[in-house]
C-alpha cells in the first residue's frame, strides 16, 4: 500500500513522538480540572440519591432542610413545572430530578445548593422523603419475564442524537433492538461439519475516570454557561438548550482538562440537574460527584448473550448466530448506539456466508449504562474468538490459520451499505501472533490466545477547526476537542507545525468553550485524530495558502513570517486566519458508515495457577493499526492504556448488583489494576499502511487494544484448558471450573 | 483548634474545624489544587502529599494531625532543583496523560527516591501500587521511575 502524499514543508512534525504539550502544566499540578476551578460566589451543590431502587415517593419534605443556615435553596421536580424536564440524548426518558417514581438506587430525587459543602451533606439528611417500594427489575432475565414490571412506562421520545433511525415503540423493557440477518443461516448450519454453542455473560463494568463528573454551573438571564468535565461539549450545549429553552448561542460550555473520561463523561450526565440547581439558587453552583455516585451515574452494559457459529471441518467459517441482550438500566443514555455496535462487533469480521444478530437493550432499575472505551466489541468479541478457537481445537486446526482462511482481506464488505473493511487484518494478527511465541513450546498451564475483532469508529464525521497565525509567527488552533488526556493538543500541534513548516512547540491549541472553538461533534469512538485532525490540516492548510499568496512564494521561510506581516499588513500586527470543515460525505448516518474500522487485534499468553485459578498475564501483544502515526509514543501510549483496562474487564472488573443495590461501591471492594498487574511483557505493534480517512492516511486508535486484550485473555485461558463463558475471570470463578473439568475428566487436558 | 504547619517551606497558622481534611485545608483554603479526591478511600493515591518527607493520603488525614509537621505538596516540590530530573524523565518516557494522578505519583517516586528504597523493578511496582492510573497502562511510568532510580526496567 502507498502512504498518502504530503506537503514537503519544513522538518517533519508528524510522524515524530513530539513531547506531550501539556507535560509541564501536569507535572507541576498547575493543570486546572473542573473542580479545581472557582467561580465568583459560587455555592456548593450536592444531590439527595434515592436509597431504594424502585418505588413511587410517597412525600417529599424539604422544609427543615431549606430553613438551615447557609442552605440557599432544595431543587426538586416542583421547580421544573415550566419546562419539559426530561432529557437524553438517544431517549429523552430521564427526568432532571425523580418525578413521582425513582427507578434505580442512586437515582436524584433532590438537591441542595450551600454556602459549603459540609451544609449542603448536613442538608440532604433533613430531607424528608417517604418511598412506596415496588417491585423491583434487577437483572436482563427479570425484564424479560413476560410479566416483568415496566420500568419506563411512557412513550419512548427521541432525543436530539438518536441517530439511528426511526425509533420504535417499546416492546416491554426492550427500548431499542438491532438486528443483521445476511444468507440462508439455517440452511447453513444444517449442512455445517462442525458447530459450537453457548451463553455467555459480560459484567457490568465502572469506567473509573480518576476525576469524577463534575460541573460548575451558573444561569444569568437567559445566559448559561458550564465549565464541565464533558466529553461532548458541543452534544451538552444542544441538550442543555433544548432543556431551559433558550438558543445554542446562550448556552456556553467551558472544558478545562479533563481527568480521564473513557466514555464515562461522554454525552450529558450530571449538566442538567447543576443548571437547574444555579438556576433556582440564583449564583453559581458546583456539583462535584464522589465516586460512588459517579458509579451509578453511568457504567458500562452487563450484557448475556446466546452464540452459535459452524466451520466447515477444513477451517472455514460458515455462519454465526446471536442473540444478546444489554443491560442499560433505568435510562437509555448512550445504550441504543452501544447495542448496535456490539450488533456489529458480534459476526466478527469474517467472511460469512450467513450470520444473524438481535441485539436488544433493555431496562432494569440498575444505574443507567452508556459508552466506555471500546463497546460493543469488548461485549463481544471474547465470546466470537473463543468460539473460533474451540471449532479450531475440534478440527484439530491452528487458530491462526482458521483466521487466515477466513479473515476479510481490504475492500471486502463486511456490512451491507456499509464501509468495506480498511484494513489488514491478517497481517495484523500475524504480528501479534509472533510477539508473543506463537507455534513455540509451553509449559502445563500455559496458555496463549489470539482475538481479531473491529469497532465500528468515528462516530459522526462533523468537525471544524480554526487555525489563527500571529504577527510574530505563533500558531493558536482553535479546535472544539476536549484533552482527556489522549493526547489530542499535542497532536494538534503537530498537524498545524506540519502544514505549516514550523515547530510543533511553536503552536498552542487551546481548549474547548464553545463561545469561541469551532464546532466539534464530540470527543470519543476514536475520532479525534482522524476527523478534528483533518479539519486542523485543512485549517492550517487555508493559512498556508495565505502565506504563499502575500509572499508570491511557494518557498515559504517560517523564520521569516514576522517580516511577511510586517510587510502585508503594515505594521508589527494582524493575523491569518484559516478554517478548516470535514462534513460527512452522504448523509454521516450510521448505517453509510463507519468512517473507519478500529482495528481490536491482540494476543496473551497466561499461566493459571490451578490450586487457587490465578490468573497470570506474562505477555500481551497489539496492534494498533493507525494509518499513520501522527506521534508514534502517543499511539503506543494508548494501547498500553487499552491493555491494561482489558486486564481489568477480563480478570476482575465487575459491579455487583444485587435486587438493584450496587453492593461493591468503593475502590476498596471495586478493584481496578494496579502496578503489580502489568504484564511481563506488553508489546505495542504500530502498523503504518496510509489506510486511514484522516490526516497523513492516519485513523484512530486507543480503543481497539481494550477489547482485544479482553478477548486474548479469555482465548489463552481456554487454550490454558480452561474455556470460560463469564467475565470476570476471577480467581474463584476459575478454579471452580477447573473443579467441574475434573469431574468431567477434562482436567488437565 | 489551632493549626500551626510549614506548607512549601512557608507557615501557616490558622483556626481549623479538628474533622478538617488536610486535603480540604490544602485545595479550598490554601488553594493548593494540584492534591487531588477521587477515591476517599486511600486506594488511588491522587491526593498524595509528603508530611515530614513520607506520602500520605490526605484525603484520610486530619489537617489537625499534620499540626507542627513539613507539608510538601506538588507546588512545592515543583520548586525543588531535583524536580527537574523527575520531570524530564516523566515528559520523555510520556509517563502521564489526563494528568489528574500525576501530581500524587510524582510526590509518592520523589520520595521513594528519597529515601533509596527503588533497588528493583518489582519492589518498584509494589511501592506504586498504592498510585492508581487508569490511562498510561503504567509501563511508561515504570520505566521513567526504573530510569530515575538507576535500575534496569
Amino acid at each position: 500500500m502507498t502512504t498518502v502524499e504530503r506537503p514537503s514543508v519544513g522538518a517533519a512534525q508528524v510522524g515524530r513522538s513530539a513531547p506531550r504539550r501539556d507535560a509541564a502544566e501536569k507535572l507541576r499540578g498547575r493543570a486546572q480540572f473542573a473542580g479545581d476551578l472557582v467561580v465568583p460566589r459560587m455555592l456548593h451543590g450536592k444531590v439527595l440519591r434515592s436509597p431504594v431502587a424502585h418505588a413511587r415517593i410517597a412525600s417529599l419534605d424539604t422544609s427543615a432542610a431549606e430553613r438551615m443556615p447557609g442552605v440557599v435553596c432544595v431543587l426538586t421536580s416542583a421547580d421544573l413545572a415550566d419546562i419539559d424536564p426530561y432529557w437524553g440524548h438517544a431517549i429523552r426518558d430521564r427526568p432532571v430530578v425523580a418525578i413521582d417514581k425513582v427507578r434505580f438506587s442512586g437515582e436524584p430525587v433532590a438537591a441542595v445548593a450551600a454556602e459549603d459543602e459540609g451544609t449542603a451533606v448536613a442538608a440532604l439528611d433533613a430531607i424528608r422523603v417517604e418511598y412506596e417500594e415496588l417491585p423491583v427489575v434487577g437483572t436482563i432475565e427479570d425484564a424479560l419475564t413476560p410479566d416483568a414490571p415496566i420500568v419506563n412506562d411512557g412513550p419512548l421520545r427521541p432525543g436530539l442524537f438518536h441517530g439511528l433511525g426511526e425509533l420504535k415503540p417499546a416492546e416491554g423493557n426492550v427500548c431499542y433492538r438491532y438486528r443483521i440477518d445476511r444468507g440462508e443461516l439455517e440452511a447453513v448450519f444444517a449442512h455445517a461439519d462442525l458447530v459450537v454453542e453457548g451463553e455467555y455473560a459480560f459484567p457490568a463494568v465502572y469506567q473509573y475516570a480518576m476525576e469524577t463528573h463534575t460541573v460548575v454551573a451558573q444561569v444569568e438571564g437567559d445566559e448559561i454557561t458550564l465549565w464541565s468535565s464533558c466529553q461532548h461539549p458541543f452534544l451538552v450545549r444542544a441538550e442543555i438548550a433544548a432543556l431551559f429553552q433558550v438558543p445554542l448561542s446562550s448556552v456556553r460550555l467551558v472544558v478545562p482538562y479533563l481527568g480521564g473520561g473513557f466514555g464515562s463523561k461522554s454525552y450529558t450526565k450530571m449538566e442538567p440537574i447543576t443548571v437547574a440547581l444555579a438556576r433556582k439558587a440564583g449564583r453559581p453552583v458546583r456539583i462535584q460527584n464522589r465516586v460512588a455516585e459517579s458509579m451509578v451515574t453511568t457504567r458500562r452494559h452487563g450484557m448475556r448473550c446466546r452464540m452459535r457459529t459452524a466451520m466447515t471441518r477444513d477451517g472455514r467459517l460458515l455462519g454465526r448466530d446471536v442473540e444478546c441482550w444489554f443491560d442499560t438500566g433505568a435510562y437509555a443514555d448512550n445504550g441504543p448506539r452501544v447495542t448496535a455496535t456490539g450488533g456489529d462487533a458480534a459476526p466478527g469480521p469474517y467472511r460469512w456466508e450467513a450470520y444473524r444478530v438481535d441485539a436488544a437493550c433493555v431496562y432494569t432499575n440498575t444505574a443507567p449504562s452508556g459508552s466506555y472505551r471500546a463497546f460493543g466489541a469488548t461485549h463481544l468479541q471474547w465470546i466470537g474468538e473463543l468460539q473460533v478457537d474451540e471449532l479450531a481445537r475440534r478440527a484439530g486446526l491452528d487458530p491462526l490459520d482458521v483466521r487466515r482462511l477466513s479473515l476479510c482481506t481490504p475492500g471486502e464488505e463486511l456490512r451491507a451499505g456499509g464501509k468495506p473493511l480498511d484494513a489488514d487484518l491478517v497481517g495484523d494478527v500475524e504480528q501479534v501472533a509472533e510477539a508473543v511465541g506463537w507455534g513455540t513450546p509451553k509449559e502445563q498451564n500455559v496458555g496463549r490466545g489470539l482475538s481479531v475483532g473491529l469497532l465500528a469508529a468515528g462516530a459522526h464525521p462533523v468537525s471544524s477547526a480554526i487555525v489563527r497565525m500571529e504577527a510574530d509567527g505563533q500558531v493558536v488552533v482553535l479546535v472544539g476537542t476536549t484533552e482527556v488526556g489522549q493526547g489530542a493538543r499535542t497532536v494538534f500541534a503537530q498537524i498545524a507545525a506540519e502544514e505549516l513548516g514550523v515547530e510543533a512547540e511553536r503552536v498552542t491549541v487551546r481548549g474547548a468553550d464553545t463561545r469561541f472553538t469551532p464546532y466539534d461533534r464530540s470527543t470519543g469512538a476514536s475520532r479525534s485524530t482522524t476527523l478534528a485532525g483533518l479539519a486542523v490540516q485543512r485549517a492550517a492548510a487555508n493559512v498556508r495558502e495565505q502565506l504563499v499568496e502575500i509572499s508570491g512564494t511557494e518557498e515559504l521561510d517560517p523564520d521569516a513570517y514576522p517580516k511577511l506581516f510586517q510587510r502585508h499588513f503594515g505594521l508589527a500586527g494582524g493575523e491569518l486566519i484559516g478554517r478548516g470543515e470535514v462534513a460527512p460525505q452522504g448523509s454521516g448516518s450510521y448505517a453509510e458508515g463507519p468512517v473507519f474500522w478500529e482495528v481490536c487485534v491482540g494476543a496473551a499468553e497466561v499461566e493459571i495457577e490451578p490450586e487457587t485459578g490465578r490468573v497470570h498475564v506474562r505477555k500481551t501483544a497489539t496492534v494498533a493499526d493507525v494509518g499513520k502515526a501522527i506521534n508514534p509514543q502517543l499511539v503506543e501510549r494508548q494501547d498500553e492504556g487499552g491493555t491494561l483496562q482489558g486486564l481489568g474487564n477480563a480478570l476482575f472488573e465487575e459491579l455487583i448488583y444485587e435486587d438493584g443495590q450496587l453492593l461493591n461501591q468503593t475502590l476498596l471492594d471495586y478493584r481496578v489494576p494496579t502496578f503489580e498487574d502489568l504484564p511481563d511483557e506488553m508489546t505495542c505493534v504500530i502498523v503504518e499502511n496510509g489506510d486511514g480517512p484522516g490526516p497523513y492516511g492516519a485513523k484512530g486508535c486507543g480503543e481497539g487494544s481494550l477489547a482485544a486484550v479482553t478477548a486474548a485473555v479469555a482465548t489463552a485461558v481456554a487454550d490454558a484448558g480452561v474455556p470460560m463463558t463469564e467475565l470476570p475471570l476471577t480467581p474463584e470463578r476459575v478454579w471452580r471450573r477447573i473443579q467441574e473439568l475434573k469431574e468431567e475428566g477434562t482436567w488437565p487436558r | 483548634m489551632n493549626l500551626e504547619v510549614t506548607v512549601n517551606g512557608r507557615p501557616v497558622v490558622r483556626e481549623i474545624d479538628p474533622q478538617e481534611l488536610l486535603l480540604d485545608l490544602l485545595r479550598d483554603g490554601l488553594g493548593l489544587t494540584g492534591a487531588k479526591r477521587s477515591c476517599d478511600v486511600q486506594v488511588c493515591g491522587a491526593c498524595t502529599v509528603l508530611v515530614n518527607g513520607r506520602p500520605v493520603s490526605a484525603c484520610c488525614f486530619l489537617a489537625g494531625d499534620a499540626h507542627g509537621c513539613e507539608v510538601v505538596t506538588i507546588e512545592g516540590l515543583a520548586e525543588r532543583p531535583e524536580f527537574e530530573r523527575l520531570e524530564a524523565a516523566m515528559t520523555r518516557h510520556a509517563g502521564l496523560q489526563c494528568g489528574f494522578c500525576t501530581p500524587g505519583m510524582v510526590l509518592t517516586v520523589a520520595a521513594l527516591l528519597e529515601t533509596g528504597e527503588l533497588t528493583s523493578v518489582a519492589e518498584i511496582r509494589r511501592s506504586l501500587a498504592g498510585n492508581l492510573c487508569r490511562c498510561t497502562g503504567y509501563r511508561c511510568i515504570l520505566d521513567a521511575v526504573c530510569e530515575l532510580a538507576g535500575v534496569a526496567p
